[in-house]
């Protein structure tokens, strides 16, 4: 089984190298990109038998800081 | 006084640290990550600067679930004193066992360089040889130092008197000029200049001699 997790900082948590891409695609002369937010993404091959909570706990555990990071959970 | 200094796969700072403890007049031990247990009798334990894993994931988060965190979590829950120093501060953040996180600098930039210290309180076994309001020069030498919290945390290290430094000059963008804190029953410190290096004539600088020769007499009285 496949997931797929998205860890993304919080809204409210500074991102400054989404703020330094946003900034270049400006130099690039893409007008209108009011805002850049940089994020990962994780992909996990797991054992067929894996739940979704299986891997929240893993995000809960490792794959994210819930001081600073939110998650999403992709199955399949 | 007995300290162990934790090593992880890129710690870079573990021998300085250690050099460190033993001017103040401490027994040192290294410990390696793998380790379950600290060895007995162990005062306090240092966890040094570096790139531990490689700052994969996040800074500090693979050292935070080795087996040797484990051993400093249940140090630290007994009333044990610890400090994590840069990378160290990172992954005690990580364990838990300090608030907060540190995020990348806001200016983006490694940054490199001797900064000015604010000392805000004399009251930890870590600051008692220095005056609050004292202004200690100490480098810095981080790329995620910039120290994040939600603001109910914030209020409570200002109200609890548990922010020990704070920059003079901001240099990653941590809120409230945050340097270093401690824990809630005040025996755990970690702050992202390193004192380590400021502790020998050699270095140019000693104003972090203080932090450790406090911090071996207190912790030997007790």
């Amino acid at each position: 089984m496949k997931a797929t997790v998205h860890v993304m900082l919080k809204n409210g948590v500074l991102d400054p190298q989404g703020e330094a891409v946003r900034h270049a695609l400006g130099a690039l002369g893409f007008d209108g990109v009011n805002s850049v937010r940089q994020g990962k993404v994780i992909e996990l091959d797991l054992a067929d038998d894996a739940t979704e909570d299986d891997v929240k706990a893993m995000c809960e555990r490792l794959l994210a800081n819930t001081v600073i990071e939110s998650y999403r959970v992709d199955l399949g | 006084m007995k300290a162990a200094v934790v090593v992880f796969p890129g710690s870079n700072c573990d021998r300085d640290l250690a050099v460190a403890f033993k001017a103040a007049g401490a027994d040192v031990q290294m410990v390696w990550h793998k380790d379950t247990d600290l060895p007995a009798g162990i005062d306090i334990v240092g966890v040094p600067g570096g790139f531990s894993f490689g700052d994969y994931l996040r800074c500090g988060a693979i050292a935070a679930n080795s087996p040797i965190c484990g051993a400093v979590k249940a140090h630290a829950d007994r009333g044990g004193y610890a400090m994590g120093i840069c990378n160290g501060f990172q992954v005690l953040t990580e364990t838990g066992i300090l608030p907060g996180a540190l995020l990348r600098n806001a200016g983006l930039k490694y940054v490199c360089k001797t900064v000015g210290l604010r000392v805000e309180t004399s009251q930890s076994v870590y600051t008692e040889g220095y005056n609050a309001g004292d202004v200690i020069d100490i480098p810095i030498a981080h790329h995620d130092g910039n120290y994040f919290a939600d603001d109910a945390t914030l209020d409570r290290l200002d109200g609890d008197d548990r922010v020990v430094f704070r920059y003079i000059d901001n240099p990653n963008g941590s809120l409230r000029d945050i340097a270093g804190i401690l824990s809630d029953n005040r025996r755990v410190l970690g702050m992202m200049p390193h004192p380590e290096r400021a502790a020998d004539a050699g270095h140019g600088g000693t104003d972090g001699q203080a932090l450790f020769r406090a911090l071996v007499d207190r912790v030997m009285i007790a």
